[in-house]
């Protein structure tokens, strides 16, 4: 199985922040509300709890990828 | 080795028109199969900042189909002149450089980005109209704000969007300007790919000039071609000279950093667009921080939380702290945690460019920052030595 990892598309997040109440233990909020991923690789016992806050996010901005992009030509 | 001598990109002190361009560098020869090969042997980079190989870029936007060619003359950073003068001196160096990368990589559109404002436009459009070929390149005049330069946001505005960036995801050279390969390429760069093309990797690589712009307290502020790694005091001496005692420089513009002044300074390629400014020793260094951090946080997209907020709050720290009032000791002790909050949370390079130049700024200026947090400025004046101009106009 992949390593799922988590990822935060900072121009469409507007800072609802239902993803850090859904998975505290990877998400936190910064001074203003928007996410910090404390760890971005999600361990296996987190996938459902991930999946979810993925779906909840009202803009679209988080995501779960499979293998690490690589950035810039 | 004499700086004066070496004069590829702008040989005279007036603008270039196209027969006595010609005359000077003779006629454009075909890029083929050749040139690729001879621009990777010449190890040419971009000249835009980032400094980003040339032939590798060439090559992955080659392999795409019908690429567009954007050559990026914006040069949103105000304390950079250096595109703006080399269009004006000498666009036809600049007009190859573009025709020859759409040879190159087999690119049928050809944009030329410029700011919006300048006098630059009217002067480009009549340099294109002098020309046979100058038909094959689209003129595009772009709303004047810091980050309309950056490759994403250019991308955008060229497609009829907002001049904003639309972040580390996209990629141009894979899907750009009408969803093809797009190679966007900074106008120095470009002129340096015509020079390449008629003369040659080793004739490039021998005594390899840049443009910079120096400022500050020189006596000639302005835009100096210099060969690559030449001393600060030289390059300090094409622009005049030195006119007072300095205690710092800003390299790099306001992506930068400050430094120490000191003699054993070279020019690098690290050094961003090589914007280089002469802080005189009776300014401060923090007030003028302060400024462009401030600027900085207004000239933000304002699409990332992390930029928007964040560097609205670190402007305000370093205006508390420029004005040395009683809460800027608190101010002080904030900035090392705004920086975590904020570093590597944007969607381009902005608010970490901004983070750069407001760290040095408390290297650098350490001391000045212990009077400042006890409620003093040692400085004789405030008048301003970096240039933070009003915005003018939308994004679009």
């Amino acid at each position: 199985m992949k390593e799922l990892r988590l990822v935060v598309d900072p121009i469409r997040c507007d800072a609802y922040g239902h993803c850090a109440e859904l998975l505290p233990e990877l998400i936190e909020l910064d001074d203003w509300g928007y996410p910090i991923l404390r760890d971005d690789e999600v361990p296996r016992h987190l996938r459902g709890d991930a999946r979810k806050a993925v779906a909840s996010c009202p803009r679209l901005a988080l995501s779960l990828e499979r293998a690490r992009a690589k950035s810039k030509a | 080795m004499d700086a004066v001598a070496v004069r590829r990109l702008l040989p005279t002190s007036e603008p270039l028109g196209w027969r006595d361009y010609g005359a000077r560098y003779g006629s454009l020869p075909f890029a083929d199969a050749g040139l690729l090969d001879e621009v990777e042997a010449s190890g040419l980079t971009g000249r835009g900042g980032a400094g980003f190989p040339t032939a590798q870029k060439l090559r992955a936007v080659r392999e795409g189909r019908r690429p567009v060619v954007v050559a990026n003359g914006t040069e949103g950073e105000p304390a950079s002149w250096k595109d703006k003068t080399l269009l004006r001196l000498n666009p036809h160096l600049v007009i190859d450089g573009a025709l020859l990368a759409a040879e190159l990589v087999g690119a049928r559109r050809v944009v030329l980005a410029v700011g919006r404002h300048g006098a630059e436009q009217v002067r480009i459009a009549r340099a294109l109209a002098a020309r046979p070929d100058g038909g094959a390149v689209e003129l595009a005049t772009v709303p004047e704000r810091f980050v309309v330069g950056e490759e994403s946001a250019l991308v955008h505005w060229i497609n009829g969007g907002e001049a904003k960036p639309t972040g580390r995801r996209s990629r141009p050279y894979q899907r750009g300007v009408d969803g093809r390969p797009t190679l966007v390429q900074n106008v120095e760069t470009l002129a340096n790919l015509a020079l390449v093309a008629r003369y040659g990797a080793d004739w490039f690589r021998r005594d390899e000039t840049v443009l910079a712009t120096v400022g500050g307290a020189v006596r000639r502020p302005g835009v100096v071609e210099v060969p690559l790694g030449v001393p600060f005091p030289e390059l300090f001496s094409r622009a005049g000279g030195v006119t007072e005692p300095v205690q710092a420089y800003l390299v790099g513009g306001y992506f930068g950093r400050w430094l120490p002044a000191q003699d054993t300074l070279r020019l690098t390629g690290e050094m961003g667009a090589r914007v280089v400014v002469a802080l005189p020793a009776r300014s401060c260094g923090l007030v003028e921080s302060a400024r462009v951090v401030a600027y900085m946080a207004q000239q933000s997209a304002k699409q990332c939380g992390p930029c928007l907020f964040g560097l609205q709050a670190l402007a305000e720290s370093f205006a508390t702290i420029a004005r040395a009032e009683p809460e800027a000791a608190e101010a002080v002790a904030r900035l090392e945690r705004l920086e975590r909050r904020i570093r590597g949370r944007g969607a381009c390079a902005h608010p970490d460019g901004a983070l750069g130049l407001a760290a040095s700024a408390v290297r650098v200026f350490g001391a000045e920052l212990s009077a400042h947090a006890s409620g003093r400025c040692t400085a004789h004046d405030h008048e301003p030595v970096l240039p933070t101009p009003h915005v003018k106009g939308g994004w679009r």
